[in-house]
């Protein structure tokens, strides 16, 4: 079935990405690791943009650069160039940016993802380098504030902005090629994407071919969704009223869910990009081939080889290749028991109790998982149980092993409770020939008899039932 | 009293007493001044001094002061570019130059003053008022390092150093009479000089004599791997100490002597040549036919950089802040408004607008173009040449409040020395004579890292001349 796409959605997406797997900042020697520190305690001379500084290039962040465009099949440039990009803010403490303009280190890539009616090739224009502002801080609201801070430990740390084609045909596609990206960064081990930060997006929407409008101030993946299918309804409704939809930037506002004009093409900045004359030109062509090579297997290539190598469904090695500890964790516990089941254990049950919990993978052991696959698979316990144990590892802690006899969840247990209803059953035909005539009480009798022969580890509850189930047989 | 001794006669006397001593002369002569040549005065410069003797510094400048202009960040010691717009602001670091000459055992005495942002010829614009020329009080002593050059050429200091964009260290050279080194691009760090145009400036020594030039050059030169533009090439200076030119090869630019030249000027400069004819070495006359653009080439290129480089004095982390204004824009604008004097202001706006969509390519770019053709013009002389030998400056000082309401005649006097900063190569301004009783600067040029060889040049020329042991009538 081929998507019709019957507004004419087009969606490009500029996704800024803070590398802060990097020690030190873009263009000075200062520590990345601030996000736990005070204010403006991460800062130089170069970062604070003081007069008489200079940039000199983190190589590391290059390389870092180089890996994530050859990640995303993106032709990589010979040398290094850089641009500034003038423009005044307080977060902006040399009143330019120190950026990458008309060649930057990557461009003419692309990103497959699962699209509307199958799979669907994103193309990615370009993935450039700069340096990240400080941040601003309001004193109370930004209408009423009455001052504002400024941070300047984020300033000069590394973002790689990639920028694709508007080739996405709905917010649901926008939201794949986000997860997409995510999962192809995370495998590159260049970021940590849950610090704050980690990740902004702009989005470029337009509908029936019409202009283009830039939806700024986009903080999660979620949000971008919402951002763009309000964006895209309030677009087809101003048409649809005889409107017309002009050149534009707007800025989300997450807490009412609604974009809001910044300012119409009129206004736009001149930034008189010119080449930065502190940086001279970094020859990089030399070290692609070996980045290349030492480039990981990447989330597609790894899926493939999932279906392949262990024969799991494709909806499995999905699930178990978009973060790499996922992956890894997977494919520790397939080497120790099947490989099928591990599957369904690790995709379907682990990881949907990992994601109710918000939690990651680090929160569960493969040496624990094993045990509980086994434990499934030697017909100990009931895969019910076997779930039972998961749930009880997270939320209270403690070994399988020990779990299974704590909570009496070994099938052995019910083999008890089945021989001792049983008997008990057989033991007292008076009780149950009162409880057929109508007299209820007395299966209580019979129960209690069932608990003495199991010594209390059965189910009150249970016994009950199966008691019934064997009276009424 | 003044001194007027170089590094040598510098430490003969700490030698005989102590740079204690010593230091303590200079900041009482720097005291009775009348020239405005320094703008502050390092308050630690005594102690800095006492620690050199204390400790028996055996540096190649143990206890020798030196002067600093205002653009190159001294710890602890206010650095202004010489504009209301620093005022204040004290550098927590230093610049790679001072870091070096403080490892030699270098006192600092103090800041000089300079055209505002290193923007002028004359060292008017400075938000201290004009350096006055030691040679005529009422002469400027040419820029931007003004300050710099009448320091040493009236004994406040030895020896010091200034910067040079389009001419700022042989300008004044020329017009006070002392020797100043443009280095090649590249040569000297420039960590820590504030930026006016980055792809010309380099910071450069001045001194009384080619001999100093060589040992400061041994200090600050260098590779640093804090400025990306930094060479990593080992080279020592004072090797070229050498009176000998025999063979060497001169060329004589013509486009250098063309309309505005002063006849005096180019009388002394022609001497010059003869002497060195005399000498051994041999002259001929070279064309360089792109010079004659090179001067709107460089004001585009170094306006272009000045309007991002200046763009970081927003009142917001350091220096002067105007009144707060209803919001962080307004008091920004203001605070450059009431910060930045008038050429400085010029500058930025004719920069911002060649800089601007619809007119970077005519501008811009095109003064890039420019830039490399240029360049062409000199690797085309060289492939036949040494040197070049040229005026430093079409004539020499002028009046002060002569020039500085003509900002275009104030820009056609950096004719000459323009050429060189967007080529990159070195060049030397040495004394070579008077025209009205004021100095005339004989300009050599080389190839790019071929310091030495100017240097030598330009130490046969001292050797064999008295033209730099004539001193300005005292003025302290």
């Amino acid at each position: 079935m081929v998507y019709e796409n019957p507004d004419g959605v087009k969606i490009g997406l500029e996704v800024h990405v803070q590398l802060n797997r990097l020690n030190t900042k873009l263009f000075c020697g200062c520590s990345t690791d601030y996000h736990n520190d005070e204010p403006n305690t991460h800062v130089c001379p170069v970062c604070l943009g003081l007069p008489g500084s200079l940039p000199v290039i983190n190589e590391r962040a290059v390389e870092f650069a180089i890996k994530i465009g050859l990640a995303l099949n993106c032709e990589i440039v010979e040398q290094t160039q850089f641009h500034r990009k003038n423009y005044y803010y307080p977060d902006l403490p040399k009143g330019f940016q120190t950026t990458q303009y008309d060649y930057p280190i990557a461009s003419r890539g692309k990103i497959v993802i699962e699209g509307e009616d199958g799979e669907r090739v994103i193309r990615v224009t370009r993935a450039h380098m700069e340096e990240d502002p400080g941040r601003l801080q309001h004193i109370g609201t930004i209408e009423k504030s009455k001052g504002t801070l400024i941070n300047y430990n984020r300033s000069g740390m590394t973002l790689i902005e990639i920028v694709s084609e508007p080739d996405m045909r709905s917010p649901k596609e926008a939201r794949r090629y986000l997860d997409k990206l995510r999962s192809i960064l995370d495998y590159l081990d260049v970021f940590n994407g849950d610090l704050e930060g980690a990740m902004r997006v702009d989005a470029n929407v337009s509908v029936f071919n019409g202009e283009r409008v830039e939806v700024k101030n986009i903080s999660s993946f979620k949000g971008a969704e919402r951002a763009l299918l309000y964006e895209i309804m309030r677009q087809k409704n101003h048409v649809r009223r005889g409107g017309k939809i002009v050149l534009e930037t707007r800025h989300f506002d997450e807490a009412r869910g609604v974009t809001i004009s910044m300012r119409t093409k009129e206004e736009e900045h001149d930034y008189r990009y010119f080449p930065e004359p502190d940086l001279v030109p970094m020859r990089v062509a030399d070290r692609v081939p070996g980045i290349l090579r030492a480039l990981p297997e990447l989330p597609d290539a790894k899926r493939e080889r999932f279906i392949s190598q262990y024969g799991i469904a494709d909806m499995h090695a999905r699930a178990l290749t978009t973060e790499i500890k996922v992956a890894n964790f997977y494919e520790e516990v397939a080497s120790q028991v099947d490989a099928k089941a591990a599957a369904v254990w690790v995709a379907d049950i682990l990881k949907g109790e990992l994601n109710y919990r918000d939690i990651g993978i680090d929160a569960f052991t493969v040496e624990d998982i094993v045990a509980v696959i086994g434990l499934v698979k030697d017909d100990k316990i009931t895969e019910q149980s076997g779930v039972q144990i998961i749930r009880t590892v997270l939320d209270e802690g403690g070994r399988p092993q020990d779990i299974v006899v704590s909570k009496g969840l070994l099938k052995v247990e019910d083999d008890i409770v089945a021989k001792a209803v049983e008997e008990a059953v057989a033991e007292s035909p008076e009780a149950v020939a009162d409880y057929l005539a109508g007299k209820e009480k007395s299966l209580n009798f019979i129960v209690g008899k069932v608990m003495q022969k199991t010594k209390g580890r059965a189910d009150a509850r249970e016994t009950r039932e199966r008691v019934l189930a064997r009276i009424n047989k | 009293m003044a001194s007027w001794k170089d590094i040598s006669g510098v430490k003969q006397q700490i030698a005989a007493s102590s740079a204690e001593e010593v230091t303590a002369s200079y900041l009482e002569t720097i005291e009775k001044s009348r020239i405005n040549g320094f703008v502050s005065v390092w308050d630690r410069a005594l102690e800095a001094a006492r620690e050199i003797d204390a400790g028996g510094h055996k540096g190649p400048l143990a206890g020798v002061p030196v002067a600093i202009k205002d653009n190159i960040s001294t710890t602890g010691l206010s650095t202004t570019c010489s504009s209301k717009i620093l005022q204040g602001y004290v550098p927590p670091y230093d610049a790679h130059v001072i870091e070096k000459l403080k490892a030699a055992g270098a006192v600092i005495l103090g800041k000089t003053n300079m055209d505002e942002f290193a923007m002028g010829t004359s060292t008017e614009s400075s938000h201290y008022g004009p350096t006055l020329n030691p040679w005529d009080t009422e002469r400027v002593p040419g820029g931007s390092s003004g300050g710099s050059a009448a320091v040493v050429a009236a004994g406040e200091a030895p020896v010091s150093l200034g910067s040079d964009t389009g001419g700022s260290v042989r300008c004044p050279a020329a017009f006070c009479g002392v020797v100043g080194l443009k280095p090649t691009y590249g040569v000297v760090s420039r960590f820590g000089l504030i930026s006016y145009a980055n792809s010309l400036e380099q910071i450069g020594p001045m001194a009384t004599t080619v001999t100093d030039i060589a040992i400061l050059m041994d200090v600050i030169g260098g590779y640093d791997s804090r400025d990306s533009t930094s060479i990593n090439r080992k080279n020592t200076y004072s090797d070229a100490l050498k009176d000998d030119v025999k063979g060497l090869k001169i060329g004589v630019p013509e486009e250098y002597f063309g309309e505005g030249i002063e006849k005096d000027v180019e009388k002394a400069v022609w001497d010059s040549i003869g002497k060195y004819e005399d000498m051994g070495a041999s002259w001929k006359k070279v064309s360089m036919p792109h010079t004659k653009y090179a001067l709107a080439s460089y004001y585009i290129i170094a306006m272009s950089e000045a309007s991002s480089n200046l763009a970081r004095f927003d009142g917001t982390r350091y220096g002067f802040r105007a009144e707060e204004g209803e919001n962080w824009h307004t008091m920004a604008s203001k605070t450059r408004a009431q910060g930045f004097g008038s050429e400085v202001k010029r500058r930025i706006l004719l920069g911002t607008y060649a800089l601007s969509a619809g007119y970077h390519d005519k501008y811009y770019l095109k003064a890039l173009k420019v830039r490399t053709l240029v360049k062409q013009d000199f690797d085309r002389a060289f492939t036949d040449v040494d040197v070049l030998m040229a005026p430093t400056m079409p004539t020499p000082a002028f009046k002060i409040g002569e020039k500085i309401d003509d900002p275009l005649s104030l820009y056609l006097a950096d004719v000459n020395t323009v050429p060189i900063n967007l080529a990159g190569v070195p060049s030397i301004s040495v004394p070579c004579g008077f025209s009205g009783g004021m100095p005339v600067g004989l300009q050599i040029i080389g190839k790019p890292f071929d310091e030495n060889t100017i240097l030598r040049a330009a130490y046969s020329f001292e050797q064999n001349t008295g033209h730099h042991k004539v001193r300005p009538r005292e003025v302290a």
